[in-house]
């Protein structure tokens, strides 16, 4: 007895021990003998393809065209599963915090994950740049001194596509929404738009979450006569409505279908054939400009897919971050967040991305539409770019936000 | 035997903020506190609810909306909670125990989807954005939460006193009722015992029980979202009082233990961490089906 409570003293000195080793001297300005990176991403479910390990990849590339390290330290990099569970995530950006020195947590699909582990992080000072949730109450509301909106937002994308298409010609609009706060909010911001621009809105029905028979729904639709048929959904709610749209042959007829939250993925997944002259906005497609190729030919040699705009974030994100940490001399959040709000981002994924002081990085949006099976010319030939939505039209202004820190 | 685990449960329960990570403890006490309670109906009553996610989501929502917006203390939001998770529970519990088997578990699955929708649609839920930003406060107005230590001790405060609750519960007279109403519910009416009833009082301290544990990790967490109320929720705790032993004191809580730390540990694999587990069921299921605890009982009890 008395020697393995000898052994068990013993056990719990090391233990102690070791962790009070890892707090590290702060030589350099930097806070640790490295900086390191997380990618807190969902690995496994439904958002793996949006982002995923992809993001790992994109975050990797990011740091080795840096250089490998910033101010003479290494960089580091991590991932995680955060499985769509925010009390997963919040655990494991927790651990990051406190145990592994993490200095910026990336990627964070799925909007309850953002939310969680940008408060967290904030309150531990670190800085978080989200790609991955759309989710506009991280740069309203919510907003946190360290947390930066990155890609894009619920607000950005259905509005880029209202504006563009409106200006396109497309004045009458009915809506399919998701029935649920988030549908709404979809629905609310795209029609205030419309009807800004002098279109008109003649109609809409609400589908509860997960419908799979978008039958009757789109048989109003059609009825309606509208321009355009615009999905306040998400996911599968939107893929479904797609399929059933085009076994309708809605576009063939003459209707445009916008889609308020679409991605390259889903293109891909849904097929040239039924996806063809779907609407929408996105933040980045490859192949967009000459840099975006390049660097889209490159990631697609390490991931075997093109990357989507959240993969193309993450990037850009990873490759700001330590532009600022190598400018700010530290990998202090004030400091860093500081450098970051004054820089003007110019890569392959943004022109002139402007990080505001509620965390909203804004940027030009491009309305693209789904190519037809024929003008396609390979796999990844999917989207041609219609119009661009400048960074100003595309987000909230500065003077529009709820975001509680401008008050100071 | 039984004293091993009452020592082990304690001694490693008050050791365990120095030697694991305090907010993973945390984690885990939550989830063993929901299995126990889940295991007192599964286990005890034979009774499998496949509901219980709306009792641990929907007390962890309330306890949110309270201390947040409302500023209740931490222990008043918990309490109000579980509460609320009580109230849930009789009203479950007098629909779903008229039927038995499948249908109890169909009823019980449907009640709770219902409360799945509620918390998406409802303004103060925050939809699928979840409710954010909990605040922990001060216990009793002195000790200040937010420190990791005080929170645990809390948390295993109140993972103790849930914990002997339902052992009471199941070692009483009316733990007793149980059992034959699990053995054999026909001759536990025709001895005149009130079976509904019985049943009844089984699922509502399941349920406040699940509750309670919904409601702490509302607070540790300092969020609700809607992965507490959804179905895969209700498989899980499932899963861990299966793999635990079902019908065993302690079995939940190894149960619990298992699944929260393979989950949190093999979250690098990706999409395999879901076969990996998937594949442990099955080997549970086909090889030891009395679970972790229930083996290692049987084990110690044939030599002795």
């Amino acid at each position: 007895m008395k020697r393995m409570l000898m052994a068990a003293t013993c056990g719990l000195t090391m233990i102690l021990a070791s962790g009070a080793s890892t707090a590290q001297d702060e030589s350099q300005g930097l806070s640790s003998d490295y900086v390191k990176v997380g990618v807190l991403s969902d690995m496994s479910g439904v958002y793996k393809a949006l982002e995923g390990p992809g993001a790992v990849v994109a975050a990797q590339m990011a740091i080795d065209d840096f250089g490998g390290s910033v101010l003479g330290k290494p960089i580091k990099l991590v991932s995680s599963d955060h499985q769509n569970k925010p009390a997963v995530a919040s655990s494991t950006a927790r651990q990051w915090i406190d145990r592994e020195n993490v200095d910026m947590i990336t990627g964070l699909d799925n909007s309850a994950v953002g939310l969680a582990v940008q408060g967290l992080a904030s309150d531990k000072g670190v800085i978080t740049m989200n790609t991955g949730s759309g989710t506009t109450e991280l740069t309203e509301s919510q907003c946190t001194e360290y947390g930066i909106h990155y890609v894009y937002d619920t607000y950005s994308l259905p509005v880029g596509t209202a504006t563009a298409i409106v200006k396109n010609g497309g004045e009458t609009w009915f809506f399919i929404t998701a029935d649920y706060a988030f549908g709404h909010s979809l629905e609310d911001n795209t029609s205030m738009v419309v009807e800004n621009l002098g279109g008109k809105v003649v109609g809409g029905v609400e589908a509860p979450l997960g419908t799979t028979d978008f039958a009757s729904y789109l048989i109003q639709a059609k009825a309606s006569g509208a321009d355009v048929i615009a999905l306040a959904n998400a996911g599968s709610d939107t893929v479904n409505a797609i399929k059933q749209a085009n076994s309708f042959g809605i576009v063939e007829q003459g209707q445009q279908m916008a889609g308020m939250l679409v991605f390259l993925t889903d293109v891909k997944a849904l097929g040239l054939e039924t996806a063809q002259g779907l609407q929408f906005t996105t933040a980045f497609y490859w192949d967009r400009s000459d840099e975006a190729r390049k660097w889209s030919q490159r990631f697609f040699e390490k991931h075997g897919a093109m990357p989507t705009m959240v993969q193309a974030g993450v990037y850009s994100a990873t490759l700001s971050y330590l532009e600022a940490v190598k400018k700010a001399g530290t990998d202090d959040a004030d400091a860093v967040r500081e450098v970051l709000g004054d820089m003007t981002i110019n890569d392959m994924f943004v022109q002139g991305g402007d990080i505001l002081p509620n965390g909203l990085m804004t940027h030009d949006m491009y309305l693209v539409k789904a190519k037809s099976p024929e003008q396609s010319e390979g796999p990844w030939d999917l989207l041609e770019v219609v119009a661009t939505i400048p960074g100003e039209k595309a987000f909230i202004p500065l003077s529009e936000s709820a975001c509680q820190l401008l008050d100071k | 035997m039984n004293r091993i685990f009452w020592v082990l449960l304690i001694g490693l329960g008050l050791a365990a903020p120095f030697l694991i990570y305090p907010v993973f403890a945390m984690k885990l006490l939550c989830f063993a506190l929901f299995a126990c309670a889940f295991n007192l109906l599964l286990g005890y009553v034979g009774l499998l609810s496949f509901g219980h996610a709306a009792f641990f989501g929907g007390a962890a929502y309330i306890t949110g909306h309270v201390v947040k917006v409302w500023g209740f203390p931490p222990l008043a939001g918990i309490l109000t909670g579980t509460l609320f998770a009580l109230v849930l529970g009789a009203i479950f519990g007098k629909l779903a125990i008229r039927r038995q088997g499948i249908y109890f578990a169909m009823i019980t699955l449907a009640l709770a989807q219902i409360i799945y929708f509620l918390s998406l649609q409802l303004e103060f839920t925050g939809g699928e954005n979840g409710l954010q930003g909990i605040p922990r406060g001060q216990l009793f107005g002195v000790i200040d939460l937010s420190q990791p230590l005080a929170m645990y001790y809390t948390v295993f405060a109140i993972f103790m006193i849930g914990f002997l609750i339902i052992y009471r519960a199941i070692h009483s007279p009316f733990g007793q009722v149980l059992t034959a109403i699990r053995e054999n519910e026909p001759r536990a009416i025709s001895l005149g015992y009130n079976v509904d009833r019985f049943k009844l009082m089984a699922f509502i301290l399941s349920a406040t029980l699940a509750g309670t544990a919904g409601a702490t990790k509302a607070i540790v967490f300092q969020f609700a979202s809607l992965t507490d109320v959804h179905w895969p929720m209700s498989g899980e705790v499932v899963l861990m009082t299966l793999l635990g032993g079902m019908g065993t004191l302690f079995g939940p809580v190894v149960g619990a233990t298992a699944i929260v730390a393979m989950y949190n540990e093999l979250s690098a694999m990706g999409s395999w961490i879901n076969v990996i587990i998937g594949g442990i069921f099955v080997v549970c299921v086909l090889t030891f089906r009395r679970g972790i605890v229930g083996e290692l009982a049987r084990l110690l009890r044939s030599r002795s």
